[in-house]
């Protein structure tokens, strides 16, 4: 299959405010892509339109060549930006519940990976601190055996350390069949493991290209080009050289 | 040898820069193998695809040769490291030369510089 996720002409309208507007897209196999974009800008309302969590006001999602439905949940490993689980459950029964859910998961893997990140089975999800708790959900999303992995804020409030291991884990898991779609606006950190970037802007698509031909045609970083594209011009628009000052 | 990826031009290229230079350092030997593509991804924290480039450049600048199913090896034609590390050496003269141009000598005052230097060097 040459398009694994393809959007036609997608709105997405909550109220009288679009949150995703016109939006054309199509990723193939083999890509790690990064959804970058302010706060507000569309990325949360994109990937749960791919899950099939939230239906398009108009237009059309095709995710695995279907509507997004129960075919393609089975394909897809999801990543919230929150943590959707019940605090008085061990990190156990989150493994049971994988287990159960997808035939694609791998618990050995989430097992060994675990271990090595000092989470014991019998850890309840309450005591853990929020970095703990981002890489355990991480751990079992990428012991998916999935040909799309949509993860909306992985590294978002966690030190980088764990941000690191967190990259690392999601390169040493990656299969070239699959995509990996990575939405942030930490874009220094992600830079680097990034094949693609897809820049949004109050709810459109302003830019689709890969990271090294931003690069030579911009001669900088991705990471100076969103912020040169997405410069706040001023707080106090009425006066002084500088936002913070007043008139 | 650190992987330095900075925001001048495509991470491809860069990657290839430190490559070279691990492979002139003689971190790679001459005549051994490479590490795989998803071993150098993992260890510079890169995409496996842009490390893939930047490796199937250095097989196009002859540093390194394909082997089939058995990744790539360093090459041992000696001629071609040595040409490959003088270019090296010379863009490092270069890079010293505009740096110094910068801080506002001239070209003669770069090159007694760069004899009052030598006189301090004691190998």
């Amino acid at each position: 299959m040459e398009r694994l996720i393809a959007c036609e002409n997608l709105n997405k309208r909550f109220g009288l405010k679009y949150a995703l507007k016109d939006v054309n897209l199509s990723l193939g196999p083999g890509k790690i892509v990064g959804l970058l974009g302010p706060n507000g800008s569309g990325k949360t309302t994109l990937i749960k339109l791919l899950c099939g969590l939230l239906q398009p006001t108009s237009g059309q999602v095709l995710v695995l060549g279907n509507a997004p439905g129960r075919e393609s949940k089975a394909g897809v490993s999801y990543l919230p930006d929150r943590m959707y689980f019940a605090d008085w459950m061990v990190a156990g029964d989150l493994m049971d519940y994988f287990e159960d859910f997808y035939a694609d998961f791998d618990r050995g893997k989430v097992e060994q990976m675990c271990a090595s990140l000092g989470i014991e089975k019998r850890d309840r999800i309450k005591t853990m601190s929020k970095g703990t708790k981002e890489k355990l959900q991480l751990a079992l999303v990428m012991c998916r055996q999935a040909q799309i992995y949509l993860l909306d804020e992985p590294i978002a409030g966690v030190d980088p350390a764990a941000r690191d291991f967190i990259l690392d884990t999601i390169l040493r898991n990656y299969n070239p069949q699959a995509t990996v779609v990575i939405s942030t606006h930490l874009i220094a950190d992600v830079e680097k493991v990034l094949d693609e970037v897809i820049f949004l802007k109050e709810g459109e698509i302003v830019c689709h290209d890969s990271v090294d031909n931003l690069r030579e045609r911009e001669g900088k970083s991705v990471d100076t080009l969103f912020r040169e594209v997405f410069r706040a011009t001023s707080y106090f628009p009425q006066g002084g050289n500088s936002p913070w000052e007043k008139l | 040898m650190e992987w330095k990826i900075d925001g001048q031009g495509p991470i491809w290229l860069q990657l290839y820069a430190a490559l070279t230079r691990r492979i002139l350092a003689g971190e790679y030997p001459a005549g051994t193998r490479l590490p795989s593509v998803r071993e150098l991804a993992a260890e510079a924290g890169v995409n496996p695809n842009t490390m893939q480039r930047a490796l199937a450049y250095l097989e196009e600048q002859g540093l390194a040769v394909g082997n089939g199913t058995q990744g790539r090896v360093v090459t041992d034609d000696q001629q071609l490291l040595a040409s490959a590390r003088r270019t090296q050496a010379l863009a490092l003269l270069q890079e010293t030369r505009t740096a110094l141009v910068e801080l506002g000598f001239t070209a003669q005052e770069a090159k007694e510089l760069w004899k009052e230097g030598e006189s301090t060097w004691n190998d």
